[in-house]
């Protein structure tokens, strides 16, 4: 399918929303306009939950802060919808900020728990205020006016409703493909990929929390002002978790998934509401919720997919263009082949009483490659989290290019310029190869938010676009950009690690244990890779397991026992070193 | 606030607190074995109280309707799943298990009834019907998903709690009830009159968090179950199924909310959809004792009683709002607390 296809069927989806108003009953209209405003809601839950990963049980919650805030500038004191709408937005964004600040450094179910008690807290609040109406809520809230037109009958506010609604999609796709839309995507690969890349885990959550509050607070403002009305009801748990099951039944990736979703459970929901009755006469209300439970359980057990990547699977794909030549990213500053670029000193760290690493003491010369080698237990792989921020020495020092990062975050340590692979490969399999080694480019480049949102910042992005290409070319992976990286063998998810740590471009080059697991064919093709980054002065430490594959490469070797460094130097000279073969392969009987 | 009202609410905050407790011991208990979050736990112990209500008052409760359509759903579940693996001989072990058992449990209950028993009897019956539940659920809803993310499995243990309350409406009826007291005795301790309730509701609680203690260091079941909840694939080599501790993690789980459901109906009107706040509040006990430590929930369920208790002397209206706003302060104490390895969400 090329981009003029998908552009055609855009256009016709709008002309028939466009169109819809004219030719269907209110009834439906009315149902349509519901359909919407939660849609907004659905979608913030789309990008909170099926993007960033992070479930939320509250977003009825914010839904409701808005309508509340809105009802009480326009119904209580009789100003503006609009000065409304700035309230609800303002108010709804402050809360969701305050409240991810506190929340979001919670891991995984702990974070959950705390959208449950808040989403509950909130939704107490607003039935036990004074000022709130109590549990009746607040009635005679004004429609809507623009200009002279005041947007009473649910024809009118259609227009509005929908226009918000398309608004919305174009503005987060274009999201989702911008440098920040990119973090976001990386966020379900856990913080240790997330924060090697440079980016801020935390800050990037909080931008996306704030952004699921911020379209919640649409909805809310929108439905305070389509139903005229209101109470505590709609803004509790149990709606809560129906914008949950909106978002997830739509396909929680998915953005379009949200109004998909929406549109499902509204209909479905009617539906139920008619026929119900039929079945268990004067029992529908508690059946519907049964109903409804049930069927959300039944998905999460079968289908937890989604519909529209289930139906996009079946469409073809998108043809896309491979990114032109563009200016290209600035470099770094790179130091002089062979002065000092890491000073590791005396760096300890324990874990209770085991000490992991023990008062290691090494330098890396700008322009070598060094490995670090030592048998299963050693602390390589404690002293590579070190190096790279994921750990915290407990004594020691770390100096990189002539500054200290013994305390710097992980995120800090990566903009420094120094890019790491991992050892089990840490990869957005649903993401593209591009897409991938586009993550690199996080920290040299700047488009923010907003550009990102509006596409203001073209000239960066293609730029970007082109050295992850330049990048994929580079390591060989050059002829499939598009092709998802979780469809590549084992070998080649290495090789596009190695890509996305070089689409950085890195000062000092990190690799944990980059050999492990690939045939001899594959080891050769990687060492030839390494030697050609030397050979453009690049500085790689190498964690490996590898005997052949280490000596034929680096320059020095250092080597670990027992959290202890036991020797250090060239290749040859450790071959022969007698305690090495002794850590290696026992004492001489 | 005078001495005295401090006595007061705090008395009144230890017993809300010590059945909160028994509810937050048999989350942790459940968590720890089947990494489920199982937020319909409150559910379970209001229906308790509904239950006993119902015999109370000589009707047959909805607890039996409920018994009865879970018991054939889980039946007809395990039953397709043996055929579709091609173990026909296990069919009549699993018919007697899912289908017979629950419903030789709702024969005695209707037998027994016809003589008109006293209360204690009532309660025991009441506790009997109430525990084939929980352990049916499993079955229908988290078996399929068993090896699921916590988080996957706890948007659907919201999804099953809003289920229950939807059939709690239906099985139980809107009216709220509130049982006979079980004591009217009452003492007098440095002034302070304490009811009787309270100090069975505090010696029920000590009981069987004492009874829970020594089946896990006595019994082999009640090691394989710790065994299961250290690690699952560990036991799992070691022979105990762990769907097989799970169904005892939530019998076992079930009788401590069934207890405190018994306990809390003479004191509060519990209505059909109560077990929520009370469910949740056990839960932030729970998490004090971060869903792994038995005196840590305890300890905590405690706290989170007398908390509420002096919220709502300060504001009767707000005090479900100060309780849960105070999850999100221990949330973050334990997750600094912690040190827990970082868990990739699934695609």
């Amino acid at each position: 399918m090329t981009l003029q296809q998908i552009r055609l069927i855009i256009a016709a989806v709008i002309a028939c929303l466009v169109a819809a108003p004219f030719v269907l009953n209110p009834f439906s209209i009315t149902l349509l306009n519901y359909i919407g405003i939660y849609s907004l809601a659905a979608i913030g839950l789309a990008l909170l939950t099926g993007v960033g990963g992070i479930v939320s049980f509250g977003q009825a919650a914010f839904v409701g802060v808005a309508a509340y805030s809105t009802a009480w500038v326009t119904a209580v004191n009789g100003y503006s919808p609009w000065l409304g709408l700035v309230l609800a937005v303002v108010l709804t964004c402050s809360i969701a900020a305050i409240l991810g600040f506190v929340t979001l450094r919670l891991g995984g179910h702990f974070l959950s728990l705390s959208t449950v008690a808040w989403g509950l807290a909130i939704a107490f609040l607003f039935g036990n205020i004074d000022g709130l109406g109590q549990h009746n809520g607040i009635s005679g809230i004004p429609p809507i006016s623009i200009g002279p037109l005041a947007l009473v009958e649910s024809r009118q506010i259609y227009f509005l409703i929908w226009a918000i609604v398309v608004a919305v999609l174009f503005v987060c796709y274009n999201l989702l493909d911008s440098r920040i839309g990119r973090a976001m995507r990386a966020l379900r690969g856990g913080n240790t990929l997330v924060e090697s890349l440079g980016i801020s885990a935390f800050q990037i959550k909080l931008a996306t929390f704030v952004i699921a509050a911020f379209l919640g607070s649409l909805s809310g403002w929108l439905y305070a002002h389509l139903g005229r009305f209101v109470s505590p009801g709609p803004f509790e748990a149990g709606m809560g978790i129906e914008y949950l099951m909106m978002a997830m039944v739509g396909g929680a990736g998915s953005i379009l998934g949200g109004v998909v979703g929406a549109a499902i459970v509204t209909l479905l929901k009617n539906t139920v509401q008619d026929y119900l009755p039929l079945i268990a006469k004067g029992a529908s209300g508690q059946l519907e919720i049964v109903a409804f439970s049930a069927l959300f359980i039944l998905f999460l057990q079968r289908a937890r997919q989604g519909i529209v990547p289930f139906l996009a699977s079946f469409l073809p794909d998108l043809k896309q263009s491979r990114p032109q030549a563009a200016d290209p990213l600035p470099l770094r500053d790179k130091p002089e082949p062979g002065t000092l670029l890491l000073k590791v000193r005396e760096a300890q760290r324990r874990f209770g009483g085991l000490v992991a690493v023990n008062n290691v003491s090494f330098e890396v010369k700008s322009g070598e490659i060094l490995g670090l080698i030592g048998p299963n237990g050693a602390g390589k792989t404690t002293m590579f989290n070190l190096l790279t921020g994921a750990l915290r020495a407990n004594s020691g020092e770390i100096a990189f290019a002539g500054r200290s990062i013994t305390h710097d975050q992980q995120f800090h340590i990566a903009r420094a310029g120094i890019s790491r692979t991992f050892q089990h490969v840490k990869l957005r399999p649903r993401m593209t190869l591009l897409d991938n080694v586009l993550l690199g480019t996080y920290s040299r480049t700047r488009t923010g938010l907003l550009a990102g949102a509006f596409r203001l910042n073209q000239a960066e992005e293609a730029s970007a676009r082109y050295e992850a290409l330049k990048q994929l070319e580079r390591v060989g992976l050059g002829d499939k950009p598009f092709e998802l990286a979780g469809n590549l063998p084992l070998g080649n998810q290495r090789v596009l690690e190695i890509a996305r740590a070089l689409a950085a471009d890195p000062t000092l080059l990190v690799l944990d244990e980059p050999a492990a697991g690939l045939r001899r064919q594959e080891k050769l093709k990687l060492a030839e890779l390494l030697r050609s980054l030397r050979a453009e002065h690049l500085t790689i430490l190498l964690v490996e397991h590898d005997m052949e594959f280490v000596m034929s490469l680096v320059d020095r070797i250092v080597v670990l026992d027992f959290g202890s460094k036991l020797c250090e130097g060239e290749p040859a000279a450790i071959r022969s070193d007698a305690r090495v073969q002794e850590a290696y392969l026992g004492g001489v009987a | 606030m005078t001495a005295d009202i401090a006595a007061i609410l705090a008395i009144d905050g230890i017993a809300t607190g010590a059945v909160y407790a028994l509810v937050a011991i048999g989350t942790v208990l459940i968590f720890t074995v089947t990494r489920v979050i199982f937020i319909p736990f409150g559910d379970i112990a209001a229906f308790t109280a509904l239950t006993l209500a119902a015999l109370d008052a000589k009707q047959l409760p909805g607890t039996v309707g409920l018994v009865v359509v879970l018991a054939c759903m889980a039946c007809a579940m395990e039953v397709v799943a043996l055929a579709r693996a091609g173990e026909l001989r296990a069919v009549p072990k699993a018919v007697f298990g899912y289908l017979m058992l629950p419903l030789i449990v709702v024969g005695i209950v209707w037998l027994t009834m016809r003589f008109n028993p006293p209360m204690p009897v009532r309660i025991v019956l009441a506790l009997l019907l109430i525990m084939p539940i929980a352990p049916l659920l499993d079955r229908i809803v988290f078996r399929p998903i068993a090896d699921a993310s916590v988080l996957l499995l706890l948007t659907v243990s919201v999804a099953l709690h809003f289920a229950l309350v939807g059939l709690g409406l239906l099985f139980f009826g809107p009216e709220g009830v509130r049982t006979e007291p079980l004591t009217s005795m009452a003492i007098e301790i440095a002034g302070v009159h304490v009811s009787g309730q309270t100090v069975l509701i505090l010696t029920a609680a000590l009981v069987f968090s004492g009874l829970l203690f020594a089946f896990f260091d006595f019994t082999l079941i009640g090691k394989a179950l710790r065994a299961t909840a250290l690690n699952r694939t560990g036991a799992r080599l070691m022979g105990i199924r762990p769907a097989r501790a799970g169904t005892i993690a939530y019998l076992l789980g079930s009788l401590m909310a069934g207890v405190s459901g018994v306990l809390i109906a003479p004191v509060n009107t519990i209505f059909y959809d109560s077990g929520f706040l009370l469910g949740l509040k056990a839960f932030v006990g729970a998490i004090v004792g971060g869903m792994a430590s038995y005196p840590g929930a305890a300890l905590g369920a405690f706290g989170v009683g007398i908390i509420e208790s002096f919220a709502s002397f300060q504001s009767s209206t707000l005090k479900d709002v100060i309780v849960f706003s105070l999850l999100i302060p221990i949330l973050l104490w334990r997750s600094l607390a912690s040190q827990h390895s970082e868990e990739e969400v699934e695609e």
